[in-house]
């Protein structure tokens, strides 16, 4: 079952739209379920469906096409990498390459620990930045070079 | 109406129609994929692209509206530049494994790859692979790595079918076709997307690797199995049916046919298939010649009529029979003295009969569904029962059209529905005398108000309305209801020729020798019964009925397709031929005559059952059996194929009765599962391997499962009269209180009674 909180959120968005448009909500009910849970499950998918009156292969058409959903847990903190063009010239494979030695995994691993994931992402629409990673969605973090990602990363193991 | 031109040709198009409807009707040939009629735009495949005067760029003749004026060259230079380039793209991914692909000569991609690919590819790097997926017995997705992403499966599903099972997952070039988790594709319509796909990505499960297009050669023919009649092309290789598709007929079945319609051929070349005449003798079954066994019949028949009379006769036929057999069944019947004639096997209430003005149909052309604004649906498993109708209806309801069910079972029709009565069965008739008074009293509220509010209301009943006790009640109150709401009323026909059979005189009324009707013949056990492609089990109202009466009768003549349960109570197996093997007539739900050939020769020893009939009525001596071909039986029995001053539903001296509805105990409520409605359908391979031939379940609301104290997934004992099953009981909160729903035609239930009445639950 989806928490009470999210369908208070979901609700709230469902505000938005028309009565018989309810799934114009499904991209925010999804970011709900990853701000609570870390990740979107099947069962997530096929209760948002419901909860909106859509079929689940549309939801599931929706979870699969945007990157910034997590189809699988990936760790407390997901790092999401651009490779896109304008990264990938400023140093993206260098800071990909920083990444998987200094974490010890690959693209859709997670550390042992449970702490960081790593995931490819698409162009994130701040190229000035390049070459850039997001945190959890969350927290855009540019200009990357090693002595920055280990700072940014030794923040994150903090907390 | 707006003028343009296409490649020099004026056309006149209607203003909102896109460059490619204008094309179509000038004649030019726009390549295309994902484009089709009867589905939405979506101008993904960009195959269409064409040049338009005065822009800058090719523009997809799909989505571009015609303009007043609009100049549009479909092979300049730069439209077949574009074209040339949308094919080098589409190949790039598309495996060259054509000799191999099932789609290989009916293959659109292929084709046009002939008219605007390369003799080359200059791709040299890896193609995509994109693995296969399950998703049921009758479409394979072996080969998805095929897929050009057109769609047209997905928005068939969403648009047609009403339920969106198969999606795009992914985007760009990781984009795959998919259902949700491996979940099966489950609609009654699923293989329309074998039809619809421009590609081998779906290909039809049950055909695959069995021939190649080429080989096969088309016969007309006409689909047994509904009252829509939908039209087929049956195709045939070395004398044996190998696959059935659709052929096109917009006022009956559009581009479309369901499931039960295209794969239940694989019934037709069953092991099951009766191949010589039998006779039991000393209880045990020995093949004869034909001769032996119509002598065998002619002298049996004869004897009982001459020591008991002719009135101890007694034969059943089902509606799916063709006009033909049934008309020289019950001519046979009367001729040899007995009126004792019907097809109605799963009717209970005959209490209509002879206050009929004519022989009930649908009340309008099929097509015209589309065009009704309301509608109140009676007593229908509408979706199983009527799958094309069904997409009829809910294309009508996209326009607006509302829809109001009365029924006893709240399935989900993947349409909306405006109102809806869900009541048990005894409470069926007050369900709808209610919305009669409400109505009569221009109460504007729930169903009535929806009727009241609209221009074009239908009233339809369907076959659990046709089937329930209180029959001839429903129908004196759908036709009131339709009156005054100044509507049209209709039977959503059971079976692909219940018009037919009336027409054919299968009844035992309307005609100077009267006789018992199905129920009847079963109340009080007649000396002989000859059966005309009838599986008394399954397709009688009442099978432990049937079943006890058949083996207490002296004589029994089975005439069946299959060797079935007969051999526990015939006498005698004529195998006869199934539609595909013999000629013949269906009258479909709206009055259309449609006859056919047969497309292969009869299996074995098989033979047509007019054939059959007609040499039984020489023996017997009946006059005028002296049919030279099948058409001569049907011009005799349908002159002319025009058959409307027939067809009429309106009763008259049918009085109304107070309804009583006090029934305390559970209430069976009794559905024919889709791939177990005829004999046909029971025996085709892959249905039954789908999700809707599964072994029928008790379906009963919690409630009632709480009183019982038994929970989902629980064996249960379900009796009725003096027998009992065991079933795995199942919450469906859908099925009012007091109902049990247990399917009726499947050999699971088939020892219990009547479709309709108590049923008792129990834990096992």
């Amino acid at each position: 079952m989806l928490s009470e909180q999210i369908q208070v959120k979901i609700n709230r968005e469902l505000k938005k739209y028309p009565a018989d448009q309810k799934q114009s909500a499904v991209m925010a009910a999804l970011r709900f379920v990853q701000d609570e849970k870390g990740w979107i499950s099947d069962d997530d998918m096929a209760e948002i469906a419901t909860y909106l009156g859509m079929a689940p292969m549309a939801v599931y058409e929706v979870a699969t096409f945007y990157h910034m959903y997590n189809l699988k847990p990936m760790g407390k903190h997901t790092i999401t990498v651009c490779t896109n063009l304008s990264c990938t010239l400023c140093g993206a494979g260098d800071t990909v390459a920083y990444l998987n030695a200094k974490l010890g995994i690959g693209f859709n691993e997670v550390t042992a620990d449970g702490k960081f994931g790593l995931r490819e992402g698409e162009c994130m629409g701040a190229c000035i930045d390049a070459p850039l990673f997001t945190i959890s969605n969350k927290k855009l973090c540019g200009r990357l070079t090693p002595e920055k990602i280990d700072e940014i990363l030794a923040e994150l193991s903090k907390s | 109406m707006i003028n343009i031109e296409i490649d020099g040709k004026l056309v006149e198009t209607e203003r909102g129609s896109t460059v490619m409807d204008a094309a179509h009707h000038a004649g030019v040939y726009i390549p295309h994929f994902c484009y089709h009629k009867k589905l939405s735009i979506a101008a993904n495949c960009r195959m269409c692209l064409v040049e338009i005067e005065k822009a800058p760029k090719p523009m997809p003749a799909c989505a571009t509206p015609a303009a007043e004026g609009m100049k549009v060259r479909t092979h300049s230079e730069m439209a077949v530049k574009a074209q040339q380039g949308v094919m080098e793209f589409l190949l790039i991914n598309h495996p060259l494994d054509c000799p191999i692909c099932d789609q290989g000569g009916e293959c659109q991609l292929q084709d046009l790859a002939v008219g605007y690919g390369g003799g080359a590819s200059r791709y040299k790097e890896e193609k995509r692979i994109v693995m296969h997926k399950d998703i049921g017995a009758l479409v394979s997705t072996e080969e998805m790595s095929r897929c050009i992403q057109c769609t047209r499966c997905v928005r068939f599903g969403q648009e047609i079918a009403g339920v969106m099972e198969l999606g795009m997952a992914f985007r760009g070039e990781h984009a795959e076709i998919m259902s949700f988790v491996n979940s099966s594709v489950d609609s009654e319509l699923s293989g329309n997307m074998i039809d619809l796909c421009p590609v081998g990505a779906l290909t039809s499960k049950p055909f695959r690797y069995t021939a190649r297009s080429w080989e096969l050669s088309r016969r007309r023919s006409v689909s047994p199995h509904d009252g829509l009649g939908a039209n087929l092309a049956v195709q045939v290789k070395d004398n044996k049916v190998m696959r059935v598709v659709p052929i096109e007929n917009e006022g009956i079945n559009e581009c479309w046919i369901s499931d039960k319609d295209r794969f239940s051929y694989e019934g037709l070349n069953s092991p099951e298939r009766l191949t010589k005449p039998m006779l039991k003798q000393d209880g045990k079954w020995i093949e004869v010649d034909w001769q032996a066994a119509l002598e065998y019949v002619a002298n049996g028949l004869r004897q009982v009529a001459g020591s008991a009379g002719a009135e101890q006769i007694a034969a059943l036929a089902t509606p799916n029979s063709t006009a033909e057999e049934l008309y020289l069944l019950q001519k046979l019947m009367r001729g040899i003295g007995s009126g004792n004639v019907d097809f109605r096997l799963r009717q209970s209430d005959f209490s209509a009969d002879g206050k009929q003005a004519g022989a009930t149909w649908l009340g309008m052309p099929v097509a015209e569904i589309n065009t009704r604004d309301r509608f109140l649906i009676v007593g229908s498993f509408l979706r199983k029962d009527h799958p094309l109708l069904a997409a009829r209806i809910r294309q009508a309801v996209k326009k607006g059209a509302q829809v109001n069910i009365i029924h006893s079972s709240d399935d989900d029709l993947l349409m909306p529905l405006a109102n809806k009565a869900i009541v048990a069965p005894d409470a069926l008739v007050d369900a709808l005398s209610r919305v009669a008074n409400d109505i009569a009293a221009k109460r504007n509220e729930g169903i009535a108000g929806s009727l009241a509010s609209g221009e074009r209301v239908v009233v339809l009943l369907g076959n659990f309305a046709q089937q329930h006790p209180q029959a001839a009640q429903l129908h004196i109150l759908a036709q009131q209801i339709a009156a005054a709401a100044n509507g049209k009323f209709g039977f959503l026909g059971e079976a692909a020729n219940s018009v037919g059979a009336h027409l054919a005189g299968a009844v035992p009324f309307g005609n100077s020798k009267q006789g018992m009707n199905a129920a009847q013949m079963l109340a009080s056990p007649r000396k002989a019964y000859v059966l005309l492609n009838v599986e008394p089990e399954l397709d009688m109202h009442d099978p432990q009925r049937a079943i006890s009466v058949m083996q207490a009768a002296d004589m029994v003549v089975a005439m069946s397709a299959y060797k079935h349960r007969a051999t526990e109570y015939a006498d005698v197996l004529l195998p006869i031929a199934p539609f595909t093997e013999t000629s013949g007539t269906f009258v479909n739900t709206e009055g259309s005559v449609q006859s056919f050939r047969g497309a292969v020769k009869p299996l074995g020893e098989a033979r047509p059952a007019w054939k059959v009939l007609r040499v039984l009525g020489n023996l017997l001596n009946v006059s005028g059996f002296d049919y030279d071909s099948s058409e001569a039986v049907r011009d005799e029995v349908l002159p002319g194929t025009n058959v409307s001053d027939k067809l009429n539903n309106h009763i008259s001296g049918v009085a109304l009765q107070a309804t009583t509805g006090s029934n305390q105990g559970l209430q069976r409520v009794s559905d024919v599962p889709i791939y177990f409605a005829d004999a046909i359908v029971r025996r085709a391979s892959a249905l039954q391997k789908t999700r809707d031939a599964a072994t029928p379940c008790v379906a009963m609301h919690s409630g009632e499962l709480n009183k019982l104290g038994v929970k989902s997934g629980d064996t249960v004992k379900v009796s009725q009269g003096s027998a009992s099953v065991r079933l795995t009981v199942q919450a469906n909160d859908r099925m009012p209180m007091q109902t049990a729903r247990v399917a009726a035609g499947h050999p699971a239930t088939a020892a219990l009674g009547a479709m309709f009445g108590t049923i008792a639950v129990e834990r096992a």
